[in-house]
């Protein structure tokens, strides 16, 4: 999920949902979580980060990808400490790497942390896993959640995408697009994390309990996802019937293409693939050669669009050329002072 | 407070995985006494000092700090005296600032903000390191992690301190500086070290550790100069004290 | 992955700028965090077409930098690699919205190209805050200020320690697979060779956290993981946070560019 797809109003209201799922899941990490968590968690966070440079070849496709480690922390981690640990890991890169974009920070909790920890790990993943699962057990568990996780944080981002009415991609053909994709990335993810967790059970028997456990265990820990997701509600109602109000342009755009539901057209289809992909923010090295091929190939009829409004553009750009000179000014002003008043080396 | 600061009384370790690391090991330490532990990789070493700091607890015979008996209740107190610096500096220098990492002991013991930053500026100049004091800690060399992790260590006020390994890693003048500063200090310490040269520099006093045992507790100067001892521990004598390669005579530096 | 490295030498350096003492460096972290917090809120209100009215916001990260002494040059580079990375979608914009918007020296400037400047300028002003504000205040301070504003304990320890080891685990990711590299046949490992790498790379992970831990249990540690405490805001806080507030106040309310341009022809004839 990027800034360039999600409006202020839907990515603020992320912002709440994750905010408060946040603040709840560190209340009950504080209050039942014992010590060692702290140090792990840190650690585990870098560990997620640094292992996302790990990029590996994936079978069949001719594209790469990396783990997402949302599952593999919740599996040693536990929900809530798992929760906090990506939320740091996507601060950091939304803040340093420009991964995602700040506003889109929430968006990504939920699709990326809440979704996995909350309810592809104990509602997909405990069940099938057990206590103390065999080889079998936990591929197939880990497999089945990050299927059901990744789905999940697509769908999320299309329903993102779609509330915050600034791409022009048509709800269904974009579900269509990225369900499929999501499948087969939730297939590695499931697959890339049992073998994972089979290396660690093998090296390190004595963690084989914290594979199946990890924490305290409590099947109410659904509370933060309802909270997260009623915070959603709310905040969208307000604040989005707000910004419709002043903005009309976004709706107009997204009537505007229900109506038409031109993408049938084949170049349409290879150039919503094309931007979809780049879109996936969940993955961003994953390349698909096959579709950036037929994009440049192909020359798609492009709809008609409804027109913004034109009047208050023209006028702006030589006030805005004029205020940067302004601004310029001062800034170069401040830079001499700071520059006689520094200390001489 | 007694003047053995630190005892062992037939210390028994067994790690989970069934390993014996620890078989019987007995010593004292005295106050001001500058001790070096050596013995072969899997000797017990690493062990031996994490039952001082209370990181392992004994599964048989005693470990005693000052006038605490090692236990799990007076963890606490235990590690307000014993001061260890660990092998591996990353491990132990976690906050994003150096400041940071000093002052983690002094507020974890509650003091007030003022004397919290005095502890720590006097830790960084007694360690030569009071520049790095705003540095993050990934940036610096080895030698400078090194001392800073000294310097969180220094800023608990410990009497007694353990060292696991301190010259490794170490450039030649980070070692030198390493050795200038263990020489000066005044506590009560125990270096556990694979560099024979620093041991005989910096300790009067040596245990030789073999599978768990300890095979020799003596003067330095006389342990790592008996060949067969040190054979037997796997061992070899310091540069120093092995022939000149002209004349064959021992050089030991007065 | 060099991308990855390179950021990552960057990030290193930031905290380096902030150690100075600077009059920036001298300001109540808090006050920079909220007012960095209010900025990027502010910035992303603005609608998709607004490129203008977002250029007396280039104040804020600017003036803030100067104070820090914080050198443009590498700042802007950083921005600029970041942002191919960032765009995504928004690089499409110019082929999908063709309507003339307003006409400038004889060419025709569309509504796509208008949004693409005008996610490229909300994006360069977000992360170029973001940046600045750890280039003047040092990211042990920010989680410290966090604390102090109310995040939780839990999260904003978790912030500072992924932070510190960050660098330390991202060296031994890449010398893993450097170390692969050496080895094997050109390209990227297959799914089995890189679950072996990560899997690896977990149990030293693990094995350090349980280091960690027991060196901050050395060191009194009791679960709680305590950050400075900064002094009392001053005089020069209340002034800084004034001014912020002043700016965004304004350039949120004001349409500027055409102020300013109505008295420049109102001037001028």
């Amino acid at each position: 999920m990027s800034d360039a797809l999600v409006s202020p109003a839907v990515g603020g209201a992320l912002w709440a949902a994750a905010a408060g799922t946040c603040a709840v899941a560190a209340r009950r990490v504080e209050r039942h979580g014992d010590e060692r968590l702290v140090p792990l968690m840190g650690v585990l966070g870098a560990f997620v980060f640094a292992c996302q440079m790990v990029n590996f070849a994936i079978p069949g496709t001719g594209s790469s990808g990396h783990l997402g480690g949302g599952l593999l922390l919740s599996i040693l981690l536990g929900p809530d400490a798992a929760l906090l640990a990506l939320t740091s890991v996507l601060l950091v890169q939304a803040l340093f790497f420009a991964d995602g974009g700040l506003l889109a920070l929430g968006c990504n909790v939920v699709n990326l942390g809440l979704f996995t920890s909350y309810l592809a790990y104990p509602l997909v993943f405990r069940p099938i896993a057990g206590a103390a699962p065999s080889r079998r057990r936990l591929i197939a568990a880990c497999l089945a959640a990050g299927v059901v996780g990744l789905q999940l944080g697509a769908f999320g981002v299309v329903l993102e995408t779609w509330a915050s009415g600034i791409s022009s991609l048509p709800f269904r053909s974009f579900v269509m697009l990225m369900l499929p994709i999501h499948l087969a990335i939730g297939v590695v993810e499931g697959v890339a994390t049992a073998a994972v967790v089979l290396v660690v059970r093998r090296a390190r028997p004595e963690l084989a309990a914290c594979a199946a456990g990890g924490g305290p265990r409590s099947l109410r820990s659904l509370r933060p996802v309802v909270v997260g997701l009623a915070l959603a509600a709310v905040f969208t109602g307000g604040v989005g019937s707000w910004f419709a109000s002043s903005r009309p342009d976004g709706l107009e755009w997204a009537t505007a293409h229900a109506a038409q539901g031109e993408v049938a057209a084949q170049g349409g289809l290879h150039d919503v693939l094309a931007r979809a992909q780049r879109a996936v923010a969940l993955l961003p090295d994953y390349d698909f050669r096959a579709a950036a091929a037929s994009e440049e190939s192909a020359a798609p009829p492009r709809p008609a669009w409804p027109a913004p409004r034109v009047g208050t553009s023209v006028s702006g750009l030589l006030g805005a050329a004029l205020t940067l000179a302004l601004v310029a000014l001062a800034i170069g002003g401040l830079r001499l002072l700071r520059r006689k008043s520094r200390p001489t080396r | 407070m007694s003047h053995h600061i630190v005892s062992v009384q037939d210390l028994r370790f067994r790690y989970p995985d069934g390993a014996l690391a620890l078989d019987g090991v007995s010593f004292t330490l005295h106050h001001g006494e500058s001790v070096g532990l050596v013995g072969a990789n899997g000797a017990g070493k690493s062990t031996l000092l994490h039952h001082l700091a209370g990181v392992l607890l004994p599964q048989a015979g005693a470990v005693r700090v000052g006038d605490w008996p090692v236990t799990r209740s007076t963890l606490s107190q235990v590690r307000r005296s014993i001061g260890m610096v660990f092998q591996d500096a990353d491990d132990q220098l976690f906050m994003p600032t150096i400041e940071e990492d000093v002052a983690f002991g002094p507020r974890n013991l509650g003091l007030p903000e003022p004397e919290v930053n005095e502890r720590v500026a006097d830790a960084l100049a007694r360690v030569g390191a009071a520049h790095l004091r705003k540095r993050a800690s990934h940036r610096l060399s080895g030698g400078e992690k090194r001392a800073a992790a000294i310097a969180a260590v220094l800023a608990m006020g410990p009497s007694v301190l353990v060292m696991d390994e301190p010259s490794s890693n170490l450039d030649p003048a980070a070692r030198r500086a390493l050795i200038g500063q263990l020489r000066a200090f005044e506590h009560t310490r125990i270096v556990a070290s694979h560099d024979l040269d620093l041991v005989l520099d910096v300790c009067e006093r040596t245990i030789v550790l073999a599978e768990g045992k300890v095979v020799a507790d003596g003067a330095t100067r006389e342990l790592l100069a008996d060949d067969a001892l040190l054979a037997r521990a796997r061992l070899e004598r310091p540069l120093r004290l092995q022939g000149c390669p002209r004349c064959a005579a021992a050089r030991v530096r007065a | 992955m060099s991308r990855i490295d390179a950021a990552l030498a960057h990030l290193g350096s930031l905290d380096e700028l902030a150690a100075r003492d600077t009059p920036a460096a001298r300001l109540d972290a808090r006050a920079k965090v909220v007012a960095t917090v209010a900025f990027v809120a502010v910035v992303a209100s603005f609608g998709r077409l607004e490129l203008f009215r977002l250029a007396p916001l280039a104040l804020y990260p600017l003036a803030l930098a100067a104070l820090g002494d914080v050198p443009f040059r590498p700042l802007a580079l950083r921005i600029a690699l970041a942002s191919p990375f960032a765009l995504g979608v928004a690089a499409l914009e110019p082929f999908l919205d063709r309507v003339t918007v307003f006409v400038l020296g004889g060419h025709a400037v569309t509504g796509g190209v208008l949004a693409f400047a005008t996610i490229l300028a909300k994006f360069a002003l977000s992360l170029g805050a973001a940046l600045v504000l750890v280039a003047t205040t040092g990211f042990d301070a920010v989680c410290a200020a966090l604390e102090r504003l109310g995040a939780p304990r839990v999260l904003v320890a978790q912030l500072a320690l992924t932070y510190r080891y960050l660098f330390v685990l991202a060296d031994e990711a890449a010398r893993t697979v450097r170390g692969y590299e050496l080895r094997a046949p050109a390209g990227r490992p297959d799914l089995r060779t890189a679950t072996a790498l990560i899997g690896q790379l977990l149990v030293r992970a693990l094995a350090r956290a349980e280091r960690v831990h027991a060196a901050m249990r050395c060191r009194g540690f009791d679960g709680r993981l305590r950050l400075r405490r900064s002094a009392r805001p001053g005089g020069h806080d209340l002034a800084f946070a004034l001014g912020v507030a002043a700016l965004l106040v304004v350039a949120r309310a004001v349409d500027v560019p055409r102020v300013l341009e109505g008295v420049l022809t109102g001037r001028g004839g």
